[in-house]
């Protein structure tokens, strides 16, 4: 609250120190903007900036991390009554330290003898210490603005260059935003790679990487049966590569024969008509495919299966007969369709702008030889647009990796390192799902083999992208 | 010796037809398999669109009830209103109506609880509370039936299936039947669907606290990757020299456009949530998450923009004397903003459809309610949509499919805004 009237006054503050510069230097050559170095508003805005950011930059850093900071001193000297509690109970106790300080309800933990007094002492420090942190940010959000008037203010002069100095800091938020893309991969890597170095501490990669089992289950008592949990996730592996390959089964050819059509023989009227319509299956939200798949797609072809399964049961086929008799709702098949379903815009789209990126020329030349078109099209241009498939293909590959919500919904939690369609498998994808909704202890393996997950979703992605992005780039230089 | 030529000709040409029948076939053939993959991918489009349809309209339908109740002085006690029970005091009304008396256990009446909806009692105490005049008198109150009679009334439960397999029995269904044929039950527009927000019945679930939750994190969402997309696509595109650190930012974009959602979430759990302490499952977090995934596409569709703008009209700026700065802000970004709107719009469209990130920052707690601020729990359209889909009453299934109508709704309206722009705006240079 505080901090939102703080950046008002600010706002206003800086307003007007905008209008006293603008009339400064308009004043110093008698009202006539042609004296002037840059227009008027540019020495207004020079002082503006210089009052304005970095008070309003303080002001947010303490609204952002005054918690943070707050709760880091109120931790740093602490009282000897703690010594009893384990590190799971300190952190309730400053929790409640500072939600008491703040008017808050407590958890329910009751607090005896030296440790109510030090909880006490806690909630005044946490007082004191928060009300230190905002007026001191207050103080020196004032101080900065001051300075600012003090340093810019002066420097208004018919002759001085404002309009640049107001360009740099320009360039200055140019920079910022353009690094924010940046940032954002330091932070993904960073995130992955650190929570999964905890993992490894307690699992070993080579478990990870190349064990059979998969069954994060973290006991209740230490003694117990299985206490520590199999973290071998070959199995998820499998079943994310089986997946895939289902959903690439179907859209690969799906989507390529409607590219080559609706690039080749399409009419242009039949052209705006099926494209946008298949722009709308791209626009389709996953969560909307995982529904489908959850409750139309995978009854029915359990009943199909099942339907043969009853057919064939008692004949030469019956242990095939029982089998199919059994199969459940959570099919690798039924995922798989769905996800191919969901592909099918995405590689028929990218297959028509590289299959239309090959030159006119190379067709001409091969009809006039004589060719049909669908000669034309396997033998001329699908060879030169054979790497940008291939590519397209690629970048499929890449989504159905990463896709989560339709194997959340649709496929199983049952990890099993099989090949078999109409089995229940699992994806890397589903596991960091079920591992990380719920209650999550940051410290325990099972949590951390999420990011171990992550990670390993991101490098497969990043370098299946790369390669990809790599071949497209070569292609389209050839024609250029 | 003459006709030699004559028959290798004729040979010729005959083979040469033969093979351009069996060429033409193959030709028919191809063009058939392209024309079917196009046929394909539409049928599942009408399927999976007309099967959520099918599946969800009946959601849009309301049979509700309406019952006056005498307000028993000899059951709600004038100093404890809140301790009445005043499901069981509707239950025993509307059986009376029926003509059906109960017997000492109650067991007829806690029957008739099942096919009426608790909002019934609520809305009776509310009244109550707030005039308690009305005890001793009849009151009228209309809410909806249960959404096990429901499914009745729209023939998702039938009469046909064995008694023990369907959640009502067969004197449920009489009753129901007699309720309706007695003109206590009307049937019109769900409103409720639209204005309520998740409960655990069914029959008062809706979508509104998931729009208003939507709403939020998509203005969160638009704040910070728009103006952020904005201005890194056109410090690379006009101002960047080309050389190392503008070649790693490029690479780095078209990376992050490529990136599992799902590794968003993770980032957002990892540094959002563990480092920065943004409230969990608050709008103001779901938004920053989403912001960053959405922040690649902005910057790329901005980019394409801005190219499309022809270098004319830098030139002519710079020549009447206009800096670099005001050469972009006040020509060449207005003349790309149609192109820039557009792709803003469709990565924002394509941010309320995500839900994978946001399962993984706690989005999918049970939200009774509107979202109290931008850091207060909240849940989205999407996460609604996988939460009904998970629970195990029926009912919610039909709420799923309508929730995702609703959800359709908003991508199509987002899409539509897209497209209008660009065909009223777009520029041919």
């Amino acid at each position: 609250m505080l901090t939102w009237v703080a950046l008002l006054a600010l706002a206003l503050f800086s307003g007007a120190t905008f209008f006293a510069a603008r009339g400064k230097a308009l004043a110093a050559v008698g009202g006539r903007p042609i004296g002037l170095h840059s227009l008027p508003g540019y020495y207004g805005g020079y002082v503006a900036l210089w009052v304005a950011v970095p008070a309003a930059l303080i002001l947010l850093l303490a609204a952002g991390f005054g918690g943070s900071l707050e709760a880091g001193l109120l931790r740093s000297s602490e009282s000897s009554a703690l010594q009893a509690l384990d590190a799971q109970q300190r952190d309730v106790f400053y929790n409640d330290a500072v939600t008491l300080s703040q008017g808050g309800q407590p958890s329910e933990t009751v607090y005896e003898g030296p440790q109510k007094q030090a909880l006490a002492d806690a909630v005044s420090k946490a007082k004191h210490l928060r009300s230190q942190i905002t007026y001191g940010a207050l103080a020196a959000a004032i101080a900065l603005a001051l300075a600012g008037v003090a340093f810019a203010y002066p420097k208004i002069r018919p002759d001085f260059r404002a309009r640049n100095q107001v360009e740099t800091w320009i360039a200055g938020l140019f920079i910022l935003c353009s690094v924010t893309a940046v940032l954002t991969t330091i932070g993904i890597v960073g995130s992955l790679v650190w929570e999964s170095w905890r993992f490894f501490q307690s699992v070993s990669p080579v478990d990870f990487l190349f064990g059979m089992e998969w069954n994060p289950q973290i006991a209740m008592r230490s003694d117990q049966y299985a206490s520590s949990g199999a973290f071998g996730a070959v199995p998820l592996f499998i079943g994310t590569f089986l997946i895939m390959i289902i959903a690439m089964v179907v859209a690969a050819p799906v989507g390529l024969f409607s590219a080559i059509y609706l690039s080749e023989y399409a009419s242009p009227l039949a052209r705006s008509v099926v494209k946008p319509l298949l722009e709308i299956l791209a626009g389709v939200p996953t969560v909307v495919y995982g529904f489908f798949a959850a409750l139309t797609v995978g009854p029915l072809f359990r009943e199909f299966f099942n339907g043969i399964g009853g057919l064939l049961i008692g004949s030469g086929l019956d242990g095939l007969g029982q089998y199919l008799s059994q199969v459940q709702n959570q099919m690798a098949l039924v995922a798989g369709a769905v996800m191919g379903v969901m592909l099918i815009p995405f590689v028929s789209s990218l297959s028509d702008d590289i299959i239309n990126a090959v030159p006119q020329s190379l067709r001409d030349g091969s009809l006039a030889m004589g060719a049909t078109r669908s000669e034309t099209v396997k033998k001329v241009v699908l060879p030169a647009a054979l790497p940008g498939i291939m590519a397209a293909l690629l970048l499929a590959v890449s989504r159905a990796v990463g896709e989560t919500m339709i194997v959340t919904m649709a496929a199983g939690l049952q990890a099993k390192a099989t090949i078999n369609p109409l089995d229940t498998v699992t994806t890397v994808t589903v596991q960091i799902v079920t591992l990380l909704t719920g209650d999550q202890e940051f410290d325990s393996p099972k949590t951390l083999a999420a990011f171990g997950l992550g990670l390993t979703l991101f490098l497969v992605t990043l370098i299946l992208n790369i390669i990809a992005l790599r071949i497209v780039q070569k292609y389209r230089e050839q024609y250029d | 010796m003459t006709d030699a030529p004559m028959s290798t000709s004729a040979t010729l040409r005959q083979t040469v037809e033969a093979r351009l029948k069996v060429r033409h076939a193959q030709e028919r053939r191809f063009r058939a398999y392209g024309l079917a993959a196009i046929f394909v991918a539409l049928a599942f489009l009408t399927v999976l669109l007309g099967r959520i349809v099918s599946q969800g309209y009946t959601t849009f339908l309301e049979y509700s009830l309406t019952v006056p109740v005498y307000v028993d002085p000899a059951r709600v006690d004038r100093t404890d209103i809140s301790g009445a029970n005043f499901d069981l005091l509707i239950a025993d009304q509307v059986l009376g109506r029926l003509g059906i008396k109960d017997d000492d256990f109650g067991t007829q009446s806690s029957k008739m609880m099942d096919i009426l909806s608790n909002d019934l009692g609520f809305q009776l105490l509310q009244k109550v509370k707030a005039n308690p005049s009305l005890i001793g008198k009849t009151v009228s109150v209309t809410g909806p039936v249960r959404a096990d009679g429901a499914l009745y009334y729209k023939g998702e439960i039938k009469k046909s299936t064995p008694e023990d397999e369907r959640k009502l029995d067969n004197t449920q269904l009489q009753w129901l039947d007699k309720m309706k044929s007695m003109g206590m039950v009307s049937s019109g527009f769900n409103t409720g669907f639209l204005t309520k927000s998740d409960s655990t019945e069914p029959e008062q679930a809706g979508v509104w606290g998931a729009i208003v939750g939507s709403t939020m994190m998509l203005i969160v969402t638009a704040l910070l990757a728009v103006p952020i997309g904005v201005l890194a696509a056109t410090y690379l595109e006009e101002f960047a020299a080309k050389n190392r650190w503008t070649d790693i930012i490029e690479v780095n974009i078209n990376n992050l456009a490529a990136v599992p959602s799902i590794v968003y979430g993770l980032l957002g759990l990892a540094v959002f949530i563990n480092w920065l302490h943004v409230p969990r499952s608050s709008p103001l977090l779901g938004g920053l998450v989403l912001a960053l995934m959405a922040l690649p596409t902005v910057i790329i569709a901005t980019r394409s923009a801005l190219k499309a703008v022809p270098p004319s009209i830098r030139e002519a700026a710079l020549g009447v004397g206009a800096s670099k700065t005001q050469t972009v802000f006040h020509h060449v970004l207005p003349l790309a903003m149609p192109g820039v709107m557009t792709g803003a719009i469709l990565s924002m469209a394509h941010a309320l459809g995500e839900t994978a990130p946001l399962l993984m920052i706690g989005m999918v707690s049970f939200v009774p309610g509107v979202p109290e601020g931008f850091t207060g729990a909240a849940t989205v359209l999407p996460v609604q949509v996988f939460i009904w889909e998970n629970a195990s009453e029926r009912a919610f299934h039909e709420r799923t499919a309508g929730a995702i109508m609703v959800l359709l709704v908003f991508m199509i309206v987002m899409n539509l805004a897209a497209i209008l722009l660009r065909r009223r705006f777009e520029r041919r240079w």
